[in-house]
């Protein structure tokens, strides 16, 4: 901030110094927003490792032709429990929960949330739903077999235990629509004296726009799934055609809420990139305010689009040609964001470090992934690629290239803020190496093996697919070996880590002008800011 | 909603929005069945048309007529509340349950009459009408079900709130908590006003 040079003065202990009680319970019944976010970071992490091993094992299983590890059920199961915990407990919540939680209220100069209560009861939905999701895994007829998007009629069908899955996703779906409107008041309420909506970090902007894509949607898919439970106990007929009802109806049910939630998971992870993007080329964000608005725009975009996962079920014509021109557009707001990201790095002093590698990373995926995107909205294409691995590997781009990788790379920008202790960049820039390599060799190949016609989820392949599996499985343990390292680094720095710099990067947002971690009450006195959030070089900046 | 004890400040104003956007987010769950009934109603309009006509009338009103008094019930609450005359708020507090109970028993009723005659999913009296009426009674009892829900989640609240004026918890200064309870109450007041016409007023 141009008035706040200096770094803020500071007497209170660091949040993870902070008095009262210690241990497990000092985290667990702690609303202060930085705990809640470690803690989500924590469960998330776990999660997500849990996913990337089916993952692996997937692939595994797709080495040979015919049987390899599993039976074809199990498969079934691998790729639908694959799906709903990389989905539902990884990247809807994202960087929202985690570095929304931790850096939203330090980014706009307040000491808190709005309701630190109603945020940490967030956790909580997000834990217990994430654990009946688990339980429906080992209890009951077995794993669910349905794929995470429980398409009916199959859904009300499986003997598999469905229902406890669906209603693990409406409690987390909870905590989804919780921390959206908590983060909307937060942003509406607390910002610091002088902290416009034009002097917002972008990171806000995008979590504002993502907060209200999470409270318009997730009802929608809460209500869905509540009618695939109520179908499958009672019967009660909606989406049964021998009862009169429509399958068709839940599909678009289902993709009025989960074609939004892509942007709740793209949304923050583009608003991270906006943090780091100027603080590593030393001058300010290109096209502030079409970023800040294109995020509105691809939030209001976004909600329009959901048939384009439907142009093979059977809708007419002329909606497909509505749902696909409305698919292009989204493309424009998102080229926007990604042509302001490239102008701010013209003619800046950039210094490369392992967050802006990631972050550079993050884009050159997200384009594969936004590309691909784009030509499955056309509908000639649509036909040939739906259902193959070319979707697969589209997605993948966008949400592990896309998010994903975002992820690291805002883990990598603020971990030294969050803990307190620095990683070993050197350690960071070999993980990128199988990380990159691995993903491309995994993706890419699905891109090829799609286009060439080897269906989505599909337990075994022709001979003509087994050289792409064989490269596709190879990338995918290059990529876990690149995960290990990435987070191996991460837990060293926790373990015996050397103390960080209050701002290692000279970065210019309110968060580095608090100590390296922050103090409980982030500020001592609320700041008052002057001037634009990243004004380099300019009165005030470093 | 009610913002923490560590708060600096009290913000009336910030529970109020995060109500309303909660309020936003119950309005959009309904919305997935409005939607499922527009489709099918568009799909099947006689269908709709006759099996709209198999429900009572006279208890749908009769229903509509407790609710709407339980909201006047409920703002004459919140409005004794902000005049500290907390006696007479937790009375009119208790008296909006009260008919929120009825409200639930007329429709308690309702539904056992319907089960009486075989209208109920899966029935074997369901699997010999069309398939439109079937889907009817499936949205019906999913939507009013889902309303009833609701209606025992507000009471829920409402009971909590009034032990809280009781304890002498709610003062004039925090009478949001009370007002925000009282939103939620609105709410489904809301909601039925539009069940009533979808489903009683059809034919």
């Amino acid at each position: 901030m141009t008035t706040i040079a200096e770094p803020l003065a500071h007497t209170q202990p660091s949040f993870l110094d902070a008095p009262g009680r210690k241990g497990l319970l000092g985290w667990i019944l702690s609303t202060d927003h930085k705990r809640v976010g470690i803690l989500y970071l924590y469960s998330m992490v776990a999660f997500f490792f849990v996913g990337a091993a089916l993952g692996v094992l997937m692939r595994l299983e797709q080495l040979t032709e015919g049987r390899t590890l599993m039976s074809a059920q199990t498969y079934n199961a691998l790729f639908t429990v694959h799906g709903v915990i990389m989905i539902f407990m990884f990247v809807i919540p994202g960087l929202s929960a985690v570095f929304g939680n931790f850096f939203l209220p330090i980014l706009i100069g307040a000491k808190d949330v709005a309701f630190p209560r109603l945020n940490l009861a967030s956790w909580y939905c997000f834990v217990g739903g994430a654990g009946l999701a688990v339980l429906s895994l080992f209890t009951g007829p077995g794993a669910p077999d349905t794929g995470w998007t429980f398409y009916v009629p199959f859904s009300m069908k499986s003997g598999t235990n469905v229902s406890l899955a669906v209603f693990s996703a409406v409690v987390m779906g909870f905590s989804s629509i919780l921390t959206g409107l908590n983060f909307i008041t937060t942003v509406h309420r607390l910002r610091a004296p002088g902290m416009t909506w034009h002097r917002m970090p972008l990171f806000c902007w995008s979590l504002y726009a993502t907060s209200w894509i999470q409270i318009l949607a997730t009802p929608i898919l809460s209500i869905t799934f509540v009618l695939v439970m109520l179908e499958r106990f009672f019967g009660i007929g909606i989406f049964d055609p021998a009862k009169g009802g429509d399958p068709i109806l839940y599909q678009h049910l289902f993709w009025i809420y989960s074609h939004p939630a892509v942007y709740i998971m793209i949304l923050p992870a583009m608003g991270a990139i906006s943090e780091i993007l100027p603080t590593f080329a030393r001058r300010t964000i290109f096209g502030y305010s079409a970023i800040a608005y294109s995020s509105l725009s691809i939030a209001a975009f976004g909600s329009l689009v959901w048939a384009h996962h439907m142009f093979t079920s059977g809708m007419s014509s002329f909606g497909n040609m509505i749902f696909s021109l409305l698919t292009m557009i989204v493309a424009i707001p998102s080229a926007i964001k990604v042509f302001n990201w490239t102008a701010t790095l013209y003619k800046g002093s950039i210094e490369m470090g392992p967050p802006l590698l990631y972050a550079l990373t993050f884009i050159f995926l997200f384009c594969i992934g936004g590309l691909t995107g784009v030509m499955q909205g056309a509908l000639a294409i649509n036909q040939h690629v739906h259902d193959t691995y070319f979707i697969v590997g589209h997605f993948h781009y966008v949400m592990f290239g896309g998010t994903g990788f975002a992820f690291f790379a805002a883990l990598l920008y603020w971990f030294p803020k969050m803990f307190g202790r620095d990683y070993n960049r050197r350690a960071a820039y070999v993980a990128w190496v199988p990380l990159f390599v691995g993903f491309n060799l995994l993706y890419f190949t699905m891109l090829v093996l799609g286009y060439m016609g080897m269906p989505r989820r599909y337990y075994d392949h022709l001979p003509q697919f087994h050289t792409g599996h064989l490269v596709a499985t190879a990338g995918s343990w290059l990529l876990a070996l690149g995960l290990l390292v990435l987070f191996g680094n991460f837990v060293a720095a926790l373990l015996r880590g050397r103390k960080a710099e209050d701002n290692p990067w000279g970065g210019v947002t309110l968060e580095w002008k608090v100590p390296s971690p922050p103090p409980q009450e982030n500020f001592e006195a609320i700041p008052t800011v002057t001037g634009p959030p990243y004004a380099f070089g300019k009165e005030g900046g470093p | 909603m009610n913002p923490p004890p560590h708060a600096e400040h009290h913000d009336p104003f910030a529970a109020k929005l995060g109500m309303w956007l909660f309020l936003v987010t119950e309005i959009l769950l309904f919305g997935g069945l409005f939607i499922a009934y527009s489709y099918m109603r568009a799909r099947y309009p006689h269908e709709f048309h006759h099996a709209g006509g198999s429900l009572s009338i006279p208890i749908g009103v009769a229903n509509t007529a407790v609710l709407l008094t339980s909201s006047l019930t409920m703002v004459l609450a919140v409005a004794a509340a902000q005049r500290r005359s907390m006696k007479r708020s937790l009375l009119l507090t208790w008296t909006t349950v009260a008919l929120g109970g009825l409200f639930l028993v007329n429709k308690g009723f309702e539904w056992a009459s319907k089960f009486h005659h075989g209208v109920y999913p899966n029935s074997d009296h369901m699997a010999s009408l069309p398939p439109g009426e079937r889907v009817f009674f499936g949205l019906y009892f999913s939507m009013t079900g889902l309303h009833a829900v609701h209606v025992i989640a507000g009471m829920a609240v409402l009971a909590v709130l009034g032990s809280m004026i009781a304890k002498g918890r709610i003062r004039e200064r925090n009478s949001v908590v009370l007002e925000n309870g009282g939103l939620y109450w609105h709410l489904v007041d809301v909601v039925w006003i539009y069940l009533l016409p979808l489903f009683y007023l059809a034919a």
